[in-house]
Formats: structure tokens, sequence, C-alpha cells
């Protein structure tokens, strides 16, 4: 068997085997030139008079100009926001429910436009956008409509209760979905919002706006404010606010602690990971490869829980490293609008940079690299598909999150080293364990310090499923029953 | 005529099973009497402590915590008097009493009203039970001195955690006398560690610790103290904790994590 799959590797894959261009089309987006800020149901000028461009990241083409909301403008939305809450919540449960079935019926209506838009805007494949983004990104507003009338049901003695405005920062991963995850509880518990997406991928927010439209939500209670970090700052330091969520980096998590230290303010972090996804050698190997990519090369990489760090049981390491070797040669990169592609561009120039000093790093520290063989578009942001073998535990690639298409191969023998290697972090966003025994699941699901695990799979989410970490990862879980608890108060 | 001198208790620190003075040699005149001054270093032996009994206590089955727990209200009633001496009296550690009794219960049915089984859509039983976070810093109220204490203490431990209780300033000695009605009662060692001395000098450095897990402020009060220490406690991104129900399950579910599992089905 050994002498047949080196045989194999030696060929590369894709000969005899390319397949033509299978463009989505991008008719169906159509961009304004420039998009102010929503605020009480309005599309308005900044009074910062400032603007920005989105640009996408496989073309470098410039895609529409944002406003770069200020002080002044987060306070606007702010008290737009705190204007509308008296009335959103004491909406009848049930009619607000309905809001929120309008908009995922909106977002299921018109999930092509979304999702090519958020694959021009953010980089990422066209089939991830459409075949992930955007269904999760519907039923996660169909799931949370359901709860708005029923929240008496879910925590047995307590009167729930909203909390007010809600200031939420969502990352550039899943501008869409992570939206989704932050509005869609917030409404169903009768709070207002405040959104300010990522710097580099407004767009889909944008038009979310014009969703909220559709659905008729009412003015002042969906704001959004685009901007830098700057924006997200003057958000979190605003006075009018009754809680934040944030999803993003572990730094930034830590400072918005550490600003609303001493306010009051009740505070959900989702952040940064280092997931181990830990192979044992009795697994179905080629159905755990097939996992271990999913794990790290989804999304680019760009993902909080995203399985960076593969622990091998050390007797099988040769041959997994040999099947996934030759799997990532398959991998197509490029245009994310191609049906075909499976990884897309990297999100901005400055993630590119990140990745590369760290990729940089793991070579100087000793570990060896394979990337496989691999032609990048000419213009646009991008990085090859990865690997680390002979990686080392101190090692920055094996400690610090990447965030990009780079995975660290490691060993373990025992399930007892195992656990402890993938604890050994300060994080614990998540994990994934490979084996053919369902006690041995459950046995390491027991042990490992993260808030989801993933038996025979990696990266899959559902509305119903509650998602967060441990440790430096987080708190608070957004997802299922729990995670209406973030957006409520009890009486 | 024959005097008989009553034999005086040295309070002491508790710390991983052990009463030992504090490190540095230092006490402090507290309600008449020489109460150790613990250190920084004290502090990092009892998280040291605590993590070694977090394995312990949070290994245990949920019912054998229950157990453990109810054979501290055991233990705690049968040294009432002991208790009453150190607090408002008896009624406050009746009240103390009951309310580990109450917690106790609690140690086997949280992951049935905390938790539950998702219905996602694909191939996978998932389910979400509570677990709990880790080692805890707890800040103990000034009043009142033992049921305020064990108000905030037990919820913590009922879920599997290890706490590091810094005493009051004011009334330390409830917090010794506790400690020694767990230290008789099948705790683990380490799962209960005691702190005695200045808060100020103490609170901070527990806040600020990297291997600590979270912190409950309830005892620092509202004033600007909290805030110092919830600044401090985002180094590691701490969950810092405030009650808010006098006694209720959701306090227990403050300290605990939520962990999903995603088990695959299929022929």
């Amino acid at each position: 068997m050994g002498a047949v799959e080196k045989q194999r590797t030696q060929l590369p894959a894709r000969d005899g085997w390319e397949y033509a261009p299978a463009p989505e089309s991008r008719e169906i987006v159509s961009f304004k030139d420039r998009y102010g800020l929503f605020i009480g149901g309005k599309e308005v000028t900044p009074r910062s008079r400032s603007w920005f461009t989105s640009v996408s990241p496989s073309t470098e083409e410039p895609l529409a100009e944002v406003a770069q909301a200020g002080a002044k403008d987060v306070a606007l939305a702010v008290d737009a926001a705190r204007g509308a809450f008296a009335d959103w919540s004491s909406w009848k449960p049930s009619e607000r429910a309905k809001v929120l079935f309008r908009i995922a019926r909106v977002l299921q209506e018109r999930s092509r436009e979304l999702a090519v838009a958020e694959s021009l805007d953010g980089g990422k494949p066209i089939k991830e956008s459409r075949d992930v983004d955007l269904p999760l990104a519907a039923a996660h507003f169909f799931y949370y409509a359901g709860w708005a009338d029923k929240l008496e049901y879910a925590f047995p003695n307590r009167r729930p209760r909203p909390l007010g405005v809600a200031a939420q920062i969502v990352p550039w991963n899943f501008p869409l979905l992570m939206l989704a995850w932050k509005i869609a509880p917030a409404l169903a518990c009768g709070n207002t919002v405040v959104l300010k997406p990522a710097e580099t991928t407004p767009l889909t927010a944008m038009l979310f706006a014009d969703v909220c439209r559709q659905a008729e939500v009412p003015p002042g209670v969906v704001n959004i404010v685009t901007g830098d970090g700057s924006t997200g700052a003057h958000l979190v330091r605003n006075h009018g606010i009754d809680k934040v969520a944030f999803t993003g980096s572990t730094e930034v998590g830590k400072a918005i602690q550490r600003e609303l230290a001493g306010r009051g303010i009740p505070l959900t972090l989702e952040l940064g990971g280092k997931a181990a996804n830990i192979v044992f050698e009795d697994s179905a190997l080629d159905q755990a490869v097939e996992g271990i990519v999913n794990g790290i090369y989804f999304n680019q990489g760009h993902v909080c829980c995203a399985g960076s760090r593969l622990l091998v049981q050390e007797s099988i390491h040769d041959q997994l490293v040999r099947k996934l070797k030759r799997r990532m040669a398959t991998l197509r990169v490029g245009d994310p609008l191609d049906k075909n592609t499976d990884v897309g561009a990297i999100n901005s120039k400055a993630q590119l940079e990140r990745i590369e000093e760290l990729v940089a790093s793991g070579t100087e520290e000793g570990a060896e690299i394979y990337q496989p063989p691999c032609r990048l578009p000419e213009k646009g942001w991008w990085f090859v598909p990865t690997v680390f073998t002979n990686v080392a535990q101190s090692h920055r690639i094996a400690r610090e999150e990447i965030f990009g298409p780079v995975l660290s191969v490691l060993t373990f023998r025992t399930p007892d080293e195992a656990v402890e290697k993938a604890n050994n972090t300060m994080y614990g966003l998540s994990a994934g364990v490979w084996t053919e025994k369902g006690s041995r699941i459950l046995w390491m699901a027991d042990r490992l310090r993260a808030g989801v695990v993933w038996g025979n799979t990696f990266n899959r989410f559902d509305p119903s499923s509650p998602f967060g970490g441990y440790k430096e990862s987080g708190f608070g879980r957004e997802g299922g029953r729990h995670g209406l608890e973030a957006y409520l108060r009890f009486e | 005529m024959s005097v008989r001198l009553p034999v005086k208790k040295t309070y002491k620190l508790f710390i991983g099973g052990a009463f030992p003075r504090s490190e540095s040699g230092r006490t402090l005149e507290l309600e008449g009497h020489n109460v150790a001054r613990a250190s920084r270093k004290d502090v990092r032996d009892a998280v040291v402590a605590a993590r070694k009994g977090f394995a312990d206590w949070s290994g245990a089955t949920a019912y054998n915590r229950g157990q453990v727990l109810y054979r501290l209200a055991e233990t705690m009633e049968t040294r009432a008097s002991a208790l009453a001496a150190v607090c408002s009296g008896r009624r406050e550690v009746a009240r103390a009493v009951d309310r580990v009794v109450w917690y106790a219960g609690w140690a086997d049915k949280l992951a049935q009203v905390l938790g539950s089984s998702n219905p996602v859509a694909g191939p996978y039983f998932n389910f979400t039970s509570p677990e709990p976070t880790g080692v805890v810093a707890v800040i103990a109220p000034d009043e009142p001195a033992l049921d305020g204490l064990v108000a905030r203490v037990v919820p913590a431990m009922v879920g599997g955690n290890a706490v590091v209780v810094v005493a009051s300033e004011k009334h330390p000695l409830a917090a010794i006398e506790l400690a020694e009605s767990i230290a008789t009662s099948d705790v683990p060692a380490g799962a209960f560690n005691v702190l005695t001395g200045l808060r100020a000098e103490l609170a901070p450095v527990l806040a600020a610790h990297m291997d600590v897990n979270a912190i409950d402020v309830t005892g620092a009060g509202v004033d600007g103290d909290a805030a110092a220490l919830e600044a401090l406690a985002a180094e590691n991104v701490k969950r810092v904790v405030r009650a808010r129900e006098e006694q209720s399950p959701y306090e227990i579910e403050s300290f605990l994590e939520m962990k999903t599992v995603w088990h695959p089905i299929g022929r």
C-alpha cells in the first residue's frame, strides 16, 4: 500500500483533470458607489464627512465607498436604538417573531445575491458563501424568531427582560453570518442594536440594511455603523449602550473587557483559537483527511475555531501526512467566484503579511514546510495551503493563532498525552477527535478544555448548537437556548 | 484556687488541605487574634494548590460532589458553636448550613437543568453540558461573615471549581472556621483555600494571576475597587462574577462553561 501511495504522490494531481472555469455571475449584485450609515431606518451621510473604500481582496478592485463613522455618528446610532427600544420591547412577542421570520425569508430569497456579494467583498469561495454562510445566516434568524414569544420557557423560574441597546462588533471572516449570530438573538429578546461590521467587509451588512427595509424592521431597531477600529472603540465607550457583544481577536477582546471594567455592562466575547484536531490510529483515515482539510483550509483558515494544530497518533503519522499532502495538491486556489474554487483570497493585505510573518517563523524555528505546487492569480492577496511537520509545542506556529491556511502537525502516543497537548494553549474554543471508538470520543470530549468538540467531523455549525470558548477564547455562548442568555436580564 | 486558662486557637491560612502560616511570617491583629497576613507568594501557592485540587474535585462524579458537600453541612452543624462565635450567631450558622444542603442537592441536577440536547440539521447527536471553569478567586463579602462567604463559595464549588478565598478583612475568622469544617468533610485538598490578610494586597494579585479562570468580586462592592480588579481580570479574559440572586442554580451557572459535543450518528 505504501508503495502505491508513494507513486501517486509523485503524480501532479491536477494533470489531466483541469477544470474549465465555472464562474458565478456577478451581475446579480449591484453595489452603489457609496454607502452611508444605516441609522433610524434611513441611510444617512456621516457627520464625520469621511469615507473609505472597500476593495475586493481577489482583484484589488474598489467595490464601493463606505462611511467612516466617528464618535458623533456612533452617538446618533445609539440614540436611534435607544429611541426605538421602548416601542420594540413592548411589541407583542409573537409580532416581534414575525419580523425575524421575515428577515429569514428575505435572506433566503436574496441568498444568491448576498452570497456573491460576500465572496466579492471578503474573498471567500462562492461555494462556501452559497452553501454555508447564507443558509446558516437565514437559519439563525429562523431559529431565534421562534424563541421570541417563548422566552419564559427558556429559563425556569426566571422572568426574562431585554437589556436595551446592544452594541455588536463583528469580524471579517463570516461577515453576514456573524451579523446574524449577533442580531437574531438580540432582536428576539426585544433589544435594539447598533452593529459595527469589520472594516474590510462592510458591504453585505449594508445590503442587510436593505433586507431590514424589505422585512419592515421598525426604524431604529437595527442600526449599522461602518468604520475601522476607532468606530468600534467609540461604540464601546458610548454611555448609552446596555450590552456589548464582540467577535474578533483576543487582543481587542481584552481591551474591550478592560474598557468596560466597572461599568456594569454585560459582555460576551468570542475570540481567537488554536484548536487541536486529534487523529487516532483507529480512525477512518480518508475521512479524517477530509476533516483535517475542512478544519484548516475552509475559508482560507480565517476561522476562529479552525483546526490549526493537527495532533496525530505517532503510529500513523507518516501515512496520514502522505495522504494529506496528496489531498492538498487537489485543492483549487483562486477566483472566489469560481464554483470549483476550494480556497479563495486572503481577506486583506495586512492579514496576508501576518500569515507570511508567522510562516517565516515556522521555518526559522526548525519546522518543515510543505506547500503543494500551485499557480496563484497575479492580482489580489493569496496564500498557498501550507502544512508544517516536525513542529514543537514551543514553536510560534503551534501557539499563536495564524488565521490563515496553515496547519501545524504534532504527534502523540497515548490518549492522555493527546489531551495534555491539546489543552496546552491559552485558547479553548474548539477541538476535533477522530476515532472509530465512540467511547473514546466522549472520553476525550470530557477532558478537552474547549467549548465545542467535534467527533469525526469539524467546523460544523447549527443555530441550535451553542458555540463559544473556554479560557482566552472568550465567554458567553452564541446559538441555541444558551445564546439567549447574553441578551436578557432577569427579574 | 486553681486557674485554668482556655487554650486559644492560632488562626492560620488554609492552602492545599493544610493550615500553614504565611510564608512571610507576618500577622495582623484582627478580631482579637493574630491572623496570618498572606503575601503574594502565598497567593501563588494557593493557586497552585487550587489547580491540583481542581483536577480531583472536577474529576469526581456529580453524585459524589453532592455527597461531599452534604457532609460539609454535617461537619458545619456539629461545629455550630465554633462557627457561631465568629459570625452573628446561631441563626446565621443555621442559614449557612441549610444553604450548603440546598446547593449540595444541585450537583447532580445541573446538567439536566442547564444543559441541553440540540436538534442540529445533520447526522449528529449534539449536546451541551455544564463544566466547571477551573480556579475561581472569591473576594469574600464582609457581611454576613459566614453566610455571605458560604453564599459565594458553595455555588462556585458545586459545579466542580476549586476556589481561592480572600477572606474579609473585617471578619477573617469565619473563613478559617469554615476551612476547619471543610478540612474534615472529604472535600479534596486544594479545592478550597483561604488567604487572610489585607484585601488590597491580595485581591489584585489574584485578579491578575494567569492561572485563575474567574473572579467573584461580589465582596469587593461596587466601588472603584471592583472596577480595578475587573480591569486586571481582562489580562487572561477571566470571567468576572457578581451575585445576582440570593440563592439559585443560576448563581452556580455563573461559574460554569458550556461545552457542546457533536457525536456522529451512522450505521
